[in-house]
């Protein structure tokens, strides 16, 4: 039977990383997100311009919906790039 | 029934001053003569750098109506807008209680008319 001492674990136990997720728009009770104000749109794209899954920001289906429909209308108007070294 | 609809749309730079205004008092125009219409606030925001190159152009004007109108306005509306060849894009977005809402607070706020500190919407 292998002692505690010769287990080596793969990958170092993370025990903090399982943070509480909430969804900023239900915290913050924000309604109606805006397709025209570009720069709270690129808080939910990553660098080359895709829009962020849900389970990296926890935003819940319903305003992730309308998140995404926001970023791709500001993408039809040109105020956001389709794709493109973002914030570099 | 009446709808609230915002219409964002873009000219290409290449215009002179005149020809601008000309083009944006022709949608105007049309959607006063459409009886029932009105237009509700109208946005400039001029020259403004495109996100990625529409027609070999990198800038143009942009521009936004808010209106009241009849659904049936709607499609020869844009059938206009298809039409112009100054216009390099153009989006029609039908309102619901909260985006309204959200535009009324963002004008009070800008107006100054609500002093306290503009509050999260």
């Amino acid at each position: 039977m292998a002692t505690s001492s010769d287990i080596r674990y793969l990958t170092p136990i993370a025990v903090d990383t399982k943070r509480k997720k909430y969804c900023r728009f239900k915290k913050s009770g924000i309604k109606y997100i805006d397709y025209k104000d570009a720069n709270f749109l690129m808080k939910f794209v990553n660098e080359q311009g895709k829009i962020l899954p849900r389970r990296l920001t926890g935003t819940s289906l319903k305003y992730q919906k309308k998140v995404a429909q926001a970023v791709k209308r500001a993408r039809h108007i040109a105020l956001m790039p389709y794709v493109g070294d973002l914030l570099k | 029934m009446l709808n609230r609809y915002e219409t964002a749309f873009i000219l290409t730079p290449v215009l002179s001053e005149d020809q601008m205004k000309e083009a944006v008092n022709k949608y105007r125009e049309m959607i006063d003569k459409f009886e029932g219409a009105k237009v509700i606030h109208e946005e400039k925001w001029g020259l403004r750098k495109l996100a990625y190159p529409i027609q070999k152009k990198s800038t143009g004007f942009y521009h936004l109506i808010e209106f009241e109108a009849d659904g049936s306005f709607i499609n020869n509306f844009e059938i206009a807008f298809k039409r112009d060849e100054r216009i390099l894009r153009f989006l029609t977005i039908k309102l619901d209680k909260h985006s309204i809402a959200y535009n009324e607070k963002k004008r009070a706020a800008k107006e100054g008319i609500t002093e306290n500190a503009s509050l999260k919407n």
